[in-house]
């Protein structure tokens, strides 16, 4: 079962921030991030990349953006 | 596959960094105050003094670098089909917090923009607003790390995110009905100025056109200096960092091949030598911004892509700018104002209230 953070409505940092405290428990993943914004897009991709982990967006069109993480 | 957004790259936000501070640089060499090619917070304040919600007769004009921000984001966010009308996350928070941030800024005598201007024309009171600046960003974080923050916004109906550009193109409107008359303090129901900061700006045409080129690329890259502080102190990231370093070397280039760079500390231009409300006022400013997630250009670009929350923090500002004149607490060449410590003491607790307060709302 993958982990599914729902951020959206949320402006950055949040996403980012639940995102990482996520990625720190250890879940070996994948992680599915919910947003609904372009910049939360791409820093939660950009951070996530940045901890090692691969991200593939999906557009769910007007209910955003489906980021599926996995570690690499 | 989504076509990469190269303005939210490396380079891009860089670029971005590198593009404003040339343009404000050489927006003061055509005619914008010095140390002051763009600065948020005081055109925010000279718009509030245009529109007679303040009375202080040297920053008194319709800056359109302003409308042009909001505009060109606006363009920017429907070209890329990222114009998103939402609002409804704590609104009357967000009014209060641009209330202070506005207040701390004009104890300083700038945004963050303009602090970074400041030092790269050679205004070393500036290091104490920067300084001032990261600590408010630091304490933010502090507040992020145990659960802070303004809620959900609901996505909301078109017009409402169109409130905001449809009050800039009203600005503009009202710029073109009632244009500046040379040597005449007001003109209809604008007030200019006839001399001070307020007298100093550009043509209309130049400063709408920059405004409006900044406030695209700016919506494309996400450009915040605030944002900047707060990823580097809580993620470690340096990519608005990097942007907000462009902008400091390219304006410090810019200035010292126009010769507007002069180092020093005492009669730098629109400024105090106060060192420690130079400090204090940016803390509050930071906090500010912190809390409510946006520097305030950022929050312009915001508005200009239907953010309704981000609208409301700009109407705090300009609010703000009233309330900071009017009540003596805006600091002027002589010092700070006669209420300006007062003023400062009560946002600080102001911000931390809020930052105990608005907690793990997010479900």
């Amino acid at each position: 079962m993958s982990n599914i953070i729902d951020a959206r409505g949320l402006s950055c940092p949040q996403p980012v921030l639940m995102t990482l405290n996520e990625i720190k428990k250890g879940a070996a993943g994948p992680i599915v991030v919910l947003v609904d914004s372009d910049a939360s897009r791409e820093n939660v991709v950009r951070s996530a990349e940045g901890k090692n982990w691969s991200a593939g967006v999906e557009d769910a069109g007007a209910e955003g953006f489906r980021i599926t993480l996995t570690r690499n | 596959m989504k076509l990469k957004n190269f303005f939210a790259s490396q380079w891009g936000i860089i670029g971005i960094g590198v593009i404003i501070g040339i343009l404000a640089a050489l927006l003061q060499k055509l005619g914008n105050p010095p140390n002051m090619g763009i600065c948020v917070a005081c055109f925010e304040r000279d718009i509030a003094g245009a529109l007679g919600l303040h009375r202080a007769e040297v920053v008194q004009y319709m800056r359109p670098e302003i409308i042009g921000f909001v505009l060109g984001s606006l363009v920017a966010a429907y070209m890329f089909k990222e114009f998103k009308p939402r609002g409804g996350s704590a609104t009357i928070v967000r009014f209060i917090l641009g209330v202070f941030a506005m207040i701390g800024a004009l104890i300083f005598l700038g945004c963050p923009w303009r602090a970074l201007l400041r030092l790269a024309g050679g205004d070393g009171n500036a290091i104490f607003g920067l300084a001032g600046l990261a600590v408010g960003v630091w304490v933010g974080t502090l507040f992020l790390k145990q659960g802070y923050n303004l809620g959900r916004s609901q996505a909301t109906h078109a017009a409402a995110g169109w409130m905001m550009p449809l009050v800039c193109l009203g600005f503009l409107a009202l710029m073109l009905v009632f244009p500046q008359i040379q040597g005449e303090p007001r003109s209809g129901v604008l007030f200019y100025s006839v001399k001070g900061p307020g007298s100093q700006h550009a043509s209309l045409a130049v400063s709408l056109g920059i405004g409006l080129l900044i406030g695209f690329l700016a919506q494309r890259s996400r450009f915040c200096t605030m944002g900047a502080l707060r990823d580097l102190i809580l993620f470690r990231q340096m990519h608005l960092f990097s942007g907000v370093l462009g902008l400091l070397v390219a304006a410090f280039a810019t200035n010292f091949i126009l010769g507007q760079f002069h180092p020093g500390f005492a009669g730098q231009p629109v400024s105090h030598t106060m060192g420690a409300w130079n400090f204090g006022g940016m803390v509050l400013a930071g906090l500010a911004f912190a809390l409510a997630g946006g520097c305030p250009g950022r929050q312009l670009f915001l508005a200009g892509e239907g953010d309704g929350d981000a609208a409301v923090f700009v109407m705090g500002m300009i609010a703000g700018a009233g309330i900071s004149h009017n009540f003596g607490l805006a600091s002027s060449p002589a010092g700070i104002g006669p209420h300006g410590a007062a003023a400062l003491v009560i946002g600080l607790a102001v911000c931390v209230f809020i930052g105990f307060t608005m907690r793990n709302q997010t479900r």
